[in-house]
């Protein structure tokens, strides 16, 4: 059925269908709506066999989420920026114990300064943590990943989470096809957990593994996310077949035959990088773009084949390795060995900051000339930066940096470029 | 003709025996059907407390609730003796995630029971002090606002054990401990710090509860079985030496404990929905020198030239306990603070 409503309503509807059994929540923006809306259905009684928890931070939430799970009940949560950072323990722990949970980041920035708008800088500081992170470019392929994740979280015993630009996706209202129960319910079959807290039959979890045996459990979590990069197209596939319309899936190539130039994203700026190829192909520039729609794991076969013919990659990404540039670079370089083509990292949209056509178009022509450096921060104010080290080289105690640039540009988010 | 009351102790314990009790008064450990839910086999230290108070305590939940109990644990003593891989000595299911998140684990397993319609099955979480009363006490108080269906047991050893005896809120005023070292001008552990996570778990207002002591092992399992008879969140503070930690002989764990609850350092006691409704009273007052002369933790306050000022402050807490909880039954008691108050910072630095 056809719907115009918010993201996170849509997600929040979309996790009803999932019969969740235990739903933990610890509001923090820009997630807070997805869980507000699952804590109403549950208070009104459309979620029978479902608990909702209000617990006292992040950490608790992902703990009750390990318990929960680990006694077999289908587990959620959502979380956001500072909250994942808060959990982070619990997010390794989770995976470490191979419990299938799905949990939605709302991406948004990290602190310090606190910022409360979208990058990805939260999902990928727990790149590493053995989840399976997965990207959604739309709100409607926002909703479709987490009847997605439930399959593929229960049928590895993995943790998944749905990763949706804060705000950009949480927040805004667009149309999205809600299926019906009995679609879900044919897609999901109800959770049959490969190890369980049982009286009848007693196991421990969670014991002491030393040198002996570390490595063999941490390969077999690699081994996990191995698994996904088939199963997750596999998925897709049957999604597509069942539902009649395409997500998920390891990328999205997008006018790529014959491309010079490939820009690479993750998420929501899709959209946009997707219209301005639009815009140059209609003006005879050979360029493409692939969204990356699983970054773990992360799929280089799949990359490597969709990128190798090009001249060039643009990666777009909206985070920062402080002190190397890129963070999706890294795998996308990775992807590409022993192949010879130029590649550039382009640090975009950091917290909140808009990623406009004009922008992009500009750096893509750059690109296409090779006129851009190695790592580019977009739309970056040059001025502003050469006035703030002109301060700090004149004055040992010049104060806090972010205050002192606030000072000069005007109050708080009174622009978003 | 006046009557008087006469009780019959066991000599020098002054506990009594279980073979002076009737066959459905004696022990869950004395009965040949018990669980041995901790089995025999883990790697705990000679004489350790907390082993033989987990063993009770997990022993005596599984019998209240037929056997069908889950158990979270934190990280610890307790988690790293019992299952080095892949040996566990667990015969219940058990569940290890992390050192601060063992309450809110056991809210997730009690609510996936309670979803699952398994309302039969009943959960316990149990931790040390360090993973109770510091990096675990989020969590911990989290899971009693909410009154989840769970059973936390704390085994206080007063201080982190598995790390190498470092101080913990719940070390006691002097005591040495490899961050409070027995050095300069007040060695040990400060006065006037720590919390009482008994009380703190009071003012939540939870259904249940109650310190208990290895050294009383009948009380002990009366309390765990008395918590498994309410539904909602409930929590037993055990107090347990560590021979390790304490530096005492391994054969005076039990000793140690008694002399902990007999000088008055230890009240037992149990509480319902936030109110003390008993309190265990003191056969034998003793001195609280006679406990801390059988530990080296407190040795500094001993020696040719024994550290009276601060045995004067040690002395005055378990006095105040006395009086606080009644502990020992005298005439016409001197009226104390009152019990709701939060813990002495008597000799806190100004």
């Amino acid at each position: 059925m056809l719907k115009q409503i918010e993201g996170s309503v849509a997600v929040a509807e979309g996790i009803a269908l999932c019969r969740p059994q235990v739903i933990c929540a610890y509001p923090i923006t820009p997630q807070t709506h997805i869980v507000e809306g699952l804590g109403e259905l549950v208070k009104a009684g459309e979620l029978p066999g479902c608990a909702f928890i209000n617990v006292e931070s992040e950490f608790a939430a992902l703990s009750v989420a390990i318990g929960s799970s680990a006694a077999g009940a289908r587990t959620y949560t959502a979380t956001s920026s500072q909250g994942l950072l808060f959990m982070a323990e619990a997010v390794y722990n989770a995976s470490g114990l191979g419990l299938p949970i799905v949990m939605t980041i709302g991406n948004r920035a990290i602190g310090a300064p606190i910022n409360i708008w979208n990058d990805h800088s939260d999902s990928m500081s727990m790149r590493d943590a053995g989840w399976i992170q997965l990207f959604a470019e739309t709100n409607q392929e926002a909703l479709d990943l987490h009847i997605q994740a439930f399959r593929l979280a229960e049928e590895l015993s993995c943790p998944v989470m749905v990763c949706m630009d804060g705000f950009i996706l949480t927040h805004a209202v667009e149309r999205v096809d809600m299926p019906t129960q009995a679609q879900v319910d044919a897609y999901l079959p109800p959770f049959e957990p490969r190890q369980v807290l049982d009286p009848a039959e007693p196991v421990t979890i969670g014991a002491m593994v030393g040198p002996e045996a570390f490595t063999e459990v941490r390969y077999l979590a690699h081994h996990k996310q191995l698994k996904a990069l088939t199963l997750i197209p596999q998925l897709a596939a049957q999604f597509e077949a069942q539902f009649g319309r395409k997500s998920g899936g390891l990328i999205r190539p997008y006018r790529t035959e014959g491309a010079e130039t490939i820009v690479v994203a993750l998420g929501s700026v899709n959209g946009t990088v997707q219209e301005v190829v639009d815009e140059m192909r209609a003006d005879g520039v050979a360029i493409g773009s692939v969204g990356i729609g699983s970054f773990r794991p992360f799929p280089l076969t799949a990359l490597r084949e969709a990128l190798q013919h090009a001249k060039r990659v643009v990666v777009l990404e909206k985070c920062l390795a402080v002190g190397l540039g890129g963070i999706v670079s890294d795998g996308v370089r990775k992807s590409l060995s022993g192949i010879q083509l130029k590649g550039y990292t382009v640090i975009a949209g950091l917290g909140g900051r808009a990623i406009t056509r004009t922008s992009l178009r500009q750096l893509f022509v750059d690109a296409g000339n090779d006129e851009l450096e190695q790592v580019t921060f977009l739309d970056l104010n040059a001025e502003v930066v050469a006035n703030e080290l002109e301060r700090e080289a004149e004055a040992r105690r010049t104060g806090p940096t972010a205050e002192s640039i606030l000072k000069r540009i005007g109050a708080v988010s009174s622009r978003i470029g | 003709m006046e009557r008087t009351t006469v009780k019959f102790y066991q000599t020098g314990t002054f506990t009594v025996g279980n073979r002076l009790l009737a066959p459905h008064e004696r022990s869950v450990q004395a009965d040949r059907a018990r669980t041995n839910s901790l089995n025999s086999g883990h790697r705990a230290c000679q004489g350790c407390g907390e082993a033989l108070g987990a063993r009770y305590a997990i022993d005596t939940a599984m019998r209240a609730t037929n056997n069908q109990l889950i158990a979270v644990n934190a990280t610890g003593c307790l988690e790293v003796f019992s299952t080095p891989y892949p040996e566990t000595s667990w015969q219940i299911p058990w569940i290890h995630s992390l050192f601060g998140n063992a309450a809110a684990v056991a809210s997730g397993v009690a609510a996936a029971m309670h979803v699952q319609g398994r309302t039969d099955v009943r959960v316990v979480a149990q931790g040390g002090d360090g993973g109770t009363t510091d990096i675990g006490f989020g969590c911990l108080s989290g899971m009693f606002e909410r009154n989840d269906d769970v059973l936390y047991i704390c085994y206080d050893n007063e201080a982190y054990m598995n790390t190498g005896i470092q101080r913990s809120s719940a070390t006691p005023g002097a005591a040495r401990t490899a961050t409070t070292p027995a050095v300069g001008g007040e060695p040990g552990n400060p006065f006037g710090t720590g919390k009482n996570v008994p009380r703190i778990a009071m003012a939540h207002g939870i259904p249940y509860v109650a310190t208990a002591s290895v050294a009383d092992l009948h009380d002990l399992e009366a309390k765990i079985a008395r918590a498994m008879e309410f539904r909602g969140a409930r929590y037993v503070h055990i107090h347990v030496p560590c021979p390790l930690g304490w530096g005492s002989a391994p054969a005076d764990t039990i000793k140690i404990a008694r002399l902990a609850v007999e000088s008055g350092l230890y009240p037992l006691f149990e509480a319902l929905n936030g109110r003390v409704t008993e309190a265990t009273k003191i056969r034998r007052p003793v001195p609280v020198t006679e406990y801390l002369r059988l530990q080296k933790r407190f040795a500094h306050l001993f020696g040719a030239k024994p550290d009276e000022a601060r045995l004067a402050l040690i002395q005055a807490i378990a006095d105040r306990n006395i009086l606080e909880f009644g502990l020992v039954d005298a005439p016409n008691p001197a009226p104390g603070p009152a019990p709701d108050q939060a813990p002495n910072r008597e000799g806190a630095p100004a």
